[in-house]
């Protein structure tokens, strides 16, 4: 039987405000354990927790950016659950009244278009960090553990999406798409390594063309886009192969090993209504005016896809290279600041950025941001090219090591004299000498082979340590074998 | 009976507490009789009234984003049973 699968996304993204959401501890990340707590994120009876208002904002910001409704009515719940990561057992989120509701996000995934659709985004609080003590660290087996209440309390929104997606690769797309947004409009850092983007996966299959859905299992510990698509792929084949054999899916959360590349039963799915949510007393109702949410509309900085059509319309770039240009916002800035200095061609620039320095990227699992070399090492090499001081081989040659130390490019051609031969008569001298010395080669050519031709391009720039000025070599070795 | 003994032992297991069949017993019959009270108000029409999940007529109570002082780590881990590396030792948890 065909089967296909029902992929829906629950991402968790930290806010990216200077305190917590229901008190004034700061949010930093990778202070000292409990530095950052105080009675009321440490559940102590009689504090009273007061909502952060940019945290609110953020939220509404990010509904705004991906077509949410925005509720001019909302309110928090408190969540209930024993566990020691939330010090007062319950964790205040939001329930039947959501900030957002019904948005969505378009994809372009080169062979078609899709949207998708957001369900909601709420607002609630993170939880504190569990470190568990023998058992290899893990919960299961573990003797004790220890908690840090630093993040216990910082803003935590949750993007629920609808179970729209059909593939892995669209769910990696839409995170991608939807983290894109979140950093350009300034809500979040969505910093995966960190934490501050997390992802988790409801997935489902049922036989193609059926309209009931299958019984879902939650995915954990995606810790990266790459992660999660393989996870997924993986969690299809596994469903599968169970309905294959007769076995029952089970409604369940699993967890990703990423070294195995396998899923395995973490705990059996609570109920939601286990969670007894209930209006919280302590935190009153939200009432927007509407013109307060028109005026973040107003700051919504140039969205992905926007910027996207302006890259098009204003550089002249293909779609296709608008598309990853604009992935990331350290992208983008990149790109154009690289453009301001350079002042020449865009798709040069592009090019280079998209080929080379994505390789790079790739490799080394690094952002753009990350690196040493900033827009002005590209359009220094970009122009050191168009000046004919050095070649495109060699501006790839000295590429590494400016990643590498972050030296400049001019830097990096004096110290290693790799400056282009761009002198005729120099050039002249060095093709007698190939003349000369491959006289079988230049009968070839006479007899019209021009492959000929290409290998004694090849052995000047072999002597010119490939440094020759490559136009100026084709140019006086035609003259030369005509003349 | 608008509650059963069974939906008690589950609440009461959400809870995290331990009953006694006689508890268990005693505390079906007085929800019940708290849960008949409550009922009584379905009698009456609210199509129109919102829910009163707040008893005090305010909204948005707000604060502006601004970090404070906070516990040092050693108020905040004072009424800890016990405590390690500057951290809550609490028991295993699975
Ligand atoms: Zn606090």
């Amino acid at each position: 039987m065909e089967y296909e699968s029902v992929i829906g996304l629950e991402i968790h993204v930290e806010l990216d405000t200077e305190s917590k959401m229901f008190c004034a501890c700061s949010t930093r990340f990778g202070e000292r354990p409990n530095t950052q707590t105080c009675p009321v994120c440490l559940g102590m009876p009689g504090s009273l927790p007061v909502a952060n208002k940019k945290a609110i904002e953020y939220v509404i910001r990010s509904g705004l950016a991906v077509g949410c409704e925005i509720s001019l009515y909302s309110q928090f719940h408190r969540k209930n659950y024993f566990y020691p990561d939330m010090p007062k057992d319950y964790q205040i989120s939001q329930y039947d009244r959501p900030l957002c509701l019904a948005g969505s996000i378009d994809l372009d995934m080169e062979t078609y278009e899709t949207r998708l659709g957001i369900t909601r985004i709420h607002l609630e609080e993170d939880t504190g960090k569990l470190i568990h003590i023998g058992g290899a660290g893990r919960i299961v087996g573990a003797e004790y553990s220890l908690v840090d209440f630093n993040r216990a309390g910082v803003p935590l929104m949750e993007i629920v999406s609808e179970p729209d997606m059909r593939t892995p690769e669209e769910a990696k797309a839409y995170a991608r798409k939807l983290r894109a947004i979140l950093i350009s409009i300034g809500v979040s850092d969505c910093n995966m390594d960190k934490g501050s983007m997390r992802v988790d996966a409801n997935i489902s299959i049922r036989p193609k063309g059926a309209t009931e859905l299958g019984v879902k299992a939650e995915l954990k510990n995606l810790n990266s886009f790459r992660s999660l698509q393989r996870a997924l792929a993986y969690e299809i084949e596994r469903q599968k192969k169970a309905i294959a054999e007769g076995e029952p899916i089970m409604q369940e959360t699993r967890h990703w090993d990423e070294t195995k590349g396998t899923t395995s039963t973490l705990r059996t799915k609570e109920y939601a209504h286990d969670y007894r949510y209930f209006p919280d007393p302590d935190l009153v109702p939200m009432e927007f005016d509407p013109t307060w949410i028109e005026g973040i509309r107003a700051t919504l900085r140039e969205l992905p896809d926007e910027r996207k059509q302006r890259f098009i319309t204003h550089y002249g770039l293909p779609a296709h290279d608008a598309s990853l240009l604009t992935e990331t916002k350290a992208m983008g800035d990149f790109f154009e600041e690289t453009v301001t200095l350079y002042k020449g061609d865009p798709k040069a620039v592009s090019n280079w950025m998209l080929g080379d320095i994505s390789y790079y990227l790739n490799t080394e699992n690094l952002e753009i941001d990350e690196t040493a070399v900033t827009p002005k090492h590209l359009a220094e090499l970009l122009k050191l090219m168009d000046k004919g001081t050095i070649s495109g081989k060699i501006a790839k040659e000295i590429f590494p090591e400016m990643f590498d130390t972050g030296k400049l490019p001019q830097i990096i051609v004096e110290e290693k004299g790799m400056t282009q031969i761009s002198d005729e008569s120099e050039i002249e001298k060095i093709i007698d000498m190939v003349l000369e010395e491959n006289a079988s080669a230049v009968r070839e050519y006479h007899e019209g082979k021009e492959r000929a031709f290409g290998f004694l391009v090849g052995q000047a720039m072999r002597l010119t340590k490939g440094r020759g000025n490559p136009q100026l070599i084709n140019r006086l070795l035609r003259e030369k074998l005509q003349g | 009976m608008a509650i059963s003994e069974k939906e008690v032992k589950h609440v009461a297991w959400l809870a995290r507490l331990g009953l006694t069949d006689a508890e268990v017993e005693k505390f079906t019959r007085q929800l019940d009789v708290i849960l008949e009270h409550a009922g009584k108000i379905s009698s009456l029409d609210l199509a129109q009234i919102p829910p009163t999940s707040h008893a005090i007529p305010l909204k948005n109570v707000l604060r502006e984003d601004r970090v404070g002082t906070c516990l040092t780590p050693e108020d905040a881990l004072s009424n800890a049973p016990k405590t390690e590396d500057q951290a809550f030792a609490v028991p295993r948890i699975v």
